[in-house]
C-alpha cells in the first residue's frame, strides 16, 4: 500500500505519538497502584503532573525550530497535539491541587495565589492556557483569522516562562532541575529572536516576499 | 517506673496496612482503575524491614501523643537529609553505607567540662526512653515518631556550661567522601543548627538514637539527632559531631542559605507564613486531605512560655 507523506503522518506517526503522550500517565497510573509513589503520593503526583506540564510545553515550542532546522514540514501536523497535552497534564496538575492540596477551599485558595509568588505565576500561567486550548480548533481558527489567532497564541511565550519560573521559585535549595528547563527555554525562545534579527536585517523587498517559515539557516 | 514489656508485634506491623489502605485508595480509584485494574489486582508492597538494632532497656517517657504513629517504612523512606541527596527518596539509598561506629562527639565552648566523647561513653550514664512526638517539615507535611533517645538537659548538666552559655550549636558530620551531597554547595556546608540554652534545656527536647525501638538509620540521622517537636523539621540536626556552647546566637545552615525565609527560631507557627508558602496546614503522611497545623505544632501549652515577650512574626 502505498502512502503520502500527509497520510503517513495522519495515521501513523500522529497516533503513534498520541499514545506515547499517554505514557507518563499510565505509569503514574502504575505506580499508584503498586504503592511507587512513595510515602507521599500526592505531593509526587502533583510534581510529576507538573515535570510533564512543562515538558510538553517545551516539546511544543521545540516544534517551529526543529521544523525550519531540518525542514520537517510535516512537525506542523503534531503541534496542537503536542501543545494540548500540555493542557491536559496542566489540568491534571491544577485539579490536584484545587481539590486535593487545597480541598477545594476558595479562601484558602485565594489566599495562597495571591500571598505566594510561586503560586500566582502558576496558576495565571495555567489560566493563560486555557483560551490558547480553546481556539486549537481548525473552526476557531478560522472564526478569529490567522493573524489574530497567531497574536493570541504568542502567549504560550509568557505561559512557558511562567511554567519555568514557578518551578524556580517552588525549590528550596537545589536549583539544578528548573535552571535545566529554564536553559532549555531560553535556547528555544532565543532562536525565535534570533531569526527574526535575521529578517530585520534583510531589505524591506526580501522580507515581505517571504515567509518566515521559509528560513533556514545557510548551508 | 513503667517498663515496657517488648512485644513481638510491632506496632507498625498493625498500623501499617490501614494507613496504607486510607492513603491509597483514591489514587488508585481514579487515576488507577481505567487503565490497570484489568491488568492487575492491586497488590500492597510490603514496608521495608527493620533494619536496626533493637535498644535495650528503653522506658516510656513523658509527652506521648495518642496519635497513630506513621509506619517505620514511610519514617525511613521519606527523608530530607541534603548530604545524602535533595531527593526525599535518595538518603534511604544513599546512607546505606554510611559509617556510624566509631563515632564521637565533642563537646566545647562555655562549659567547664569541655571533652571529645565515644559515642557509647556520651550515651552510657542515661536511661534510653521512648517519647512520640510530631515532627513538622517546613515543606507542610507531618509525621508522628517513636523517637528513642535521652532528654537533652540531662546531658547538658553532665558538661556544666558556664552562665556565659547562652547558645546550644550543634554540627553535623563533615565527610564529602561519604556524604556525596557536600560534594555540591547546596547548602553552605558544614550543617550547623543551634538553639537557645533554654529551648535546649527545655524537657521536650531530646537527643535521639533510636526510633521504633532500633537504633537510628542512617537515612533518619544516625547515629545522634537532635528532636526539637514545636520546631521546624530542619532544626532536628542529623549525624551530630559536636555541641558547643556560646554567647552569640549560632548562624545556622538555613539561615545562610535563605535569611528572609528560615529564621534561627523556626517555631512551627501557622499564622505565619513561610515566604513562599502557607504553613496553616499540613499533610500527615498516610492521610489524604491536608490537616491545621497547630500552634508550636501542639506543644504550645509546653513551650509558649519561652516567647512570651517576642513577636513571632520577626523572630521567625
Amino acid at each position: 500500500m502505498h502512502m503520502t507523506q500527509t497520510e503517513w503522518v495522519q495515521r501513523v506517526i500522529k497516533p503513534t505519538i498520541f499514545l506515547m503522550c499517554l505514557i507518563p500517565l499510565a505509569l503514574l497510573a502504575w505506580d499508584a497502584l503498586n504503592n511507587h509513589l512513595g510515602a507521599n503520593p500526592i505531593e509526587k503526583v502533583i510534581r510529576r503532573t507538573g515535570d510533564w506540564t512543562l515538558r510538553f510545553l517545551l516539546i511544543t515550542l521545540a516544534i517551529t525550530p526543529a521544523r525550519r532546522l531540518f525542514g520537517w514540514n510535516w512537525l506542523m501536523r503534531l503541534r496542537r497535539m503536542l501543545g494540548l497535552f500540555a493542557f491536559f497534564y496542566a489540568c491534571l496538575h491544577f485539579i490536584i491541587y484545587i481539590g486535593i492540596d487545597q480541598s477545594f477551599d476558595v479562601n484558602e485558595i485565594i489566599k495562597d495565589v495571591i500571598k505566594h509568588k510561586y503560586v500566582t505565576v502558576g496558576f495565571a500561567s495555567f489560566l493563560l492556557l486555557i483560551p490558547l486550548a480553546a481556539t486549537s480548533t481548525n473552526a476557531m481558527m478560522k472564526r478569529l483569522g490567522g493573524r489574530r489567532w497567531q497574536q493570541l497564541h504568542k502567549s504560550v511565550y509568557a505561559i512557558a516562562i511562567g511554567g519555568v519560573i514557578h518551578y524556580l521559585w517552588l525549590v528550596k535549595a537545589d536549583l539544578r532541575e528548573p535552571l535545566i528547563y529554564a536553559a532549555i527555554l531560553t535556547v528555544l525562545l532565543g532562536y525565535r529572536l534570533w531569526v527574526k534579527q535575521r529578517q530585520a536585517l534583510l531589505p524591506d523587498t526580501v522580507r515581505s516576499s517571504i515567509h518566515p517559515s521559509s528560513i533556514r539557516p545557510a548551508k | 517506673m513503667l517498663i515496657k514489656k517488648p512485644s513481638d508485634i510491632r506496632p507498625s506491623e498493625i498500623l501499617d496496612q490501614k494507613i496504607y489502605l486510607t492513603r491509597r485508595e483514591f489514587i488508585r480509584n481514579t487515576v488507577g482503575a481505567t487503565v490497570a485494574a484489568a491488568l492487575m489486582p492491586p497488590l500492597l508492597a510490603p514496608h521495608s524491614v527493620y533494619a536496626g538494632t533493637k535498644l535495650p532497656g528503653v522506658r516510656k517517657g513523658p509527652f506521648g501523643t495518642s496519635e497513630e504513629p506513621t509506619p517505620y517504612g514511610d519514617v525511613t523512606s521519606y527523608n530530607n537529609f541534603y548530604e545524602f541527596g535533595t531527593e526525599k527518596e535518595q538518603p534511604v539509598i544513599m546512607a546505606k553505607n554510611f559509617r556510624t561506629k566509631p563515632w564521637t562527639v565533642t563537646v566545647e565552648g562555655e562549659v567547664n567540662k569541655p571533652a571529645v566523647y565515644q559515642l557509647e561513653d556520651f550515651i552510657k550514664p542515661h536511661t534510653l526512653e521512648e517519647r512520640i512526638y510530631r515532627l513538622r517539615c517546613v515543606e507542610a507535611w507531618s509525621m508522628v515518631i517513636p523517637w528513642v533517645g535521652i532528654p537533652l538537659a540531662d546531658i547538658i548538666k553532665r558538661f556544666e556550661p558556664t552562665s556565659k552559655a547562652k547558645y546550644v550549636e550543634f554540627t553535623t558530620l563533615h565527610d564529602p567522601a561519604q556524604m556525596p551531597g557536600q560534594r555540591r554547595a547546596i547548602l553552605k556546608w558544614t550543617y550547623v543548627e543551634g538553639l537557645r540554652i533554654d529551648e535546649a534545656m527545655h524537657p521536650l527536647t531530646m537527643l535521639a538514637v533510636g526510633l521504633y525501638g532500633e537504633t537510628l538509620p542512617n537515612q533518619n540521622g544516625a547515629p545522634l539527632r537532635l528532636v526539637v517537636p514545636w520546631k521546624y523539621g530542619f532544626k532536628n540536626i542529623k549525624s551530630i559531631v559536636k555541641i558547643r556552647f556560646l554567647e552569640k546566637p549560632p548562624v545556622t545552615a538555613w539561615m545562610t542559605a535563605g535569611p528572609a525565609e528560615y529564621g534561627f527560631y523556626a517555631n512551627v507557627n501557622p499564622e505565619v507564613d513561610h515566604p513562599r508558602w502557607s504553613q496553616a496546614r499540613e499533610r500527615r503522611i498516610g492521610e489524604f486531605f491536608k490537616r491545621k497545623t497547630l500552634m508550636f505544632n501542639g506543644y504550645a501549652e509546653q513551650v509558649a512560655h519561652l516567647y512570651a515577650h517576642m513577636d513571632l512574626n520577626k523572630y521567625f
